[in-house]
């Protein structure tokens, strides 16, 4: 349980039955009067905010949240199933939870699973994933339209801008953290 | 070598600060007023609902030196002042320090009122001290010293600004949540506010006001939204003293807060204490606003997490 005086910004509390991380806190004291605790609270599952006033005596249930290594292993329609490589237990991650991550999953990649409890509400990808381009239009010799970059189709849906001289079939590592094409894999 | 750079950043906030505290000693001992020193380390702090002082082996550490400055009043020092310390336990913001220095000043004879016509003159000497104009800028408001400045009761205060009535929020036990939320945050813009005739709950050492016994004789200034200072006519009936200090006191110690032995020889003394007022400035705020920072770390050489 925790008090008033843990409150701190990345603090993570249970709300509602929900976990939220304190994105903004502030103390407030009018005169003689009594404390005020003001926050600004994100809930970890569907991203709302909430500006809450809290005074001395009041408690909260901190989040449980864990963090656990997890290898993606297939897709079915909006689930994703990963395995923990540990206890080898499976579990399925809806679409929405995924957020961008959904991007990169290819089969036996290592993420980092965040669990509300039983609920799997984050998933973190390495920051550079390699992937293959299965579409993108060939480069004509000699163009000189100037345009430097051209998309391009990965194996898991995802389009991006690649340069010019990027072919079919080619593995590509990619920025997870900006989405961007980083390097051309050699070999 | 590894400069501590926020420090040195700080050079020009700290050079104000000196000056400031300079100025505000030239100001009273100019008007007649004695430089006191108390003990900060006191065995029995004044019992305020919502004030925590912070032990120091048996004894506290003082959250004010109002007691002892009142007990200087009551021996015949009519006209005193101290520039000191003061700590409050649990108190960080960025308007707040644990630790933070506080004037206070005390006249024999006068009233809140003139405490009024006080905050005014000290700080317009300061700023002129300091080489700044009458109109200074807090956080993109312009604050004007130089002409009237607004009195408004708690009563207009809650009218004009808050959403429910001062009954409605006494009531809720809304009062201090609605002073943070809708109240103070439009005192003090155009020019200075002094926020007057707190309700008589608001106020455990303060004279209640003889044609209405439901406000209390307390003001507190505010600029750019920020309370700067916080004042009373003193109450100098020692059995009604005791009687507020045993009320704070219990509920003190049902809230679970640390219990506080009451100040005996304070309350001795009281009846010897002259018609009187008081009033405790925050120096580390009045920085603030006159240097235009944003948090209260910016006005001091360290911070406690700096430490």
């Amino acid at each position: 349980m925790y008090s008033v005086a843990d409150l701190r910004k990345g603090l993570k509390v249970t709300i509602d039955g929900y976990p939220y991380i304190v994105t903004a806190f502030d103390f407030a004291k009018p005169g003689k009067g009594q404390a005020l605790y003001r926050t600004r609270l994100k809930n970890m599952v569907t991203g709302s905010t909430l500006d809450r006033t809290y005074r001395s005596g009041d408690t909260f249930e901190p989040a449980n949240l864990d963090e656990r290594t997890m290898q993606f292993l297939y897709k079915e329609g909006t689930d994703y199933h990963f395995m923990d490589n540990q206890t080898f237990e499976q579990i399925v991650v809806g679409e929405d939870a995924l957020g961008d991550a959904k991007h990169y999953l290819i089969d036996n990649l290592k993420v980092e699973v965040l669990l509300y409890g039983e609920k799997a509400i984050g998933v973190t990808v390495p920051n550079f994933v390699n992937l293959r381009v299965v579409q993108t239009d060939p480069w004509i010799k000699g163009d000189t339209s100037g345009s430097d970059s051209k998309p391009a189709t990965l194996e898991t849906g995802y389009v991006l801008r690649v340069p010019p001289f990027i072919e079919e079939g080619e593995l590509i590592t990619i920025d997870t953290r900006t989405g961007e094409y980083s390097t051309r894999v050699k070999g | 070598m590894a400069t501590n750079q926020t420090l040195a950043g700080r050079f020009t906030n700290l050079r104000a600060r000196g000056a400031v505290i300079q100025a505000i000693r030239e100001f009273f001992c100019g008007r007649g007023y004695l430089e006191t020193e108390t003990p900060f380390r006191i065995p029995a702090p004044a019992p305020e609902a919502h004030i925590d002082a912070l032990p120091a082996g048996d004894w506290f550490l003082h959250t004010s030196p109002e007691l002892c400055m009142k007990r200087l009043l009551a021996a015949g020092y009519g006209r005193i002042f101290q520039i000191c310390r003061c700590w409050r336990d649990g108190e960080r913001g960025s308007r707040h320090l644990p630790e933070f220095t506080m004037l206070e000043w005390y006249s024999a004879g006068s009233d809140y009122r003139g405490l009024m016509a006080d905050c005014e003159a000290l700080i317009r000497t300061i700023v002129g001290k300091i080489g700044r104009n009458a109109t200074i800028s807090y956080r993109g408001n312009e604050i004007n010293l130089a002409g009237e400045w607004e009195r408004l009761t708690v009563r207009e205060a809650f009218a004009r600004y808050g959403d429910v009535s001062i009954e409605e929020a006494l009531a809720a036990d809304r009062f201090d949540e609605l002073m943070v939320q809708q109240i103070e945050p439009r005192l003090g813009l155009g020019r200075p506010t002094f926020i007057h005739d707190y309700p008589a709950c608001c106020a455990a050492l303060a004279k209640l006001k003889g044609d209405d016994p439901t406000v209390a004789e307390r003001f507190e200034l505010y600029m750019g939204g920020m309370e700067l200072a916080n004042a009373f006519t003193e109450l100098t009936d020692a059995d009604e003293q005791r009687r507020r200090f045993l009320y704070e006191e219990g509920y003190r110690r049902s809230a679970g807060r640390q219990p506080y032995p009451l100040p005996e020889k304070f309350l001795a003394e009281l009846p010897a204490m002259p018609p009187s007022a008081g009033i405790a400035l925050g120096v580390d705020r009045l920085l603030m606003v006159l240097l235009d920072a944003a948090t209260i770390d910016e006005v001091v050489a360290f911070t406690p997490e700096e430490l």
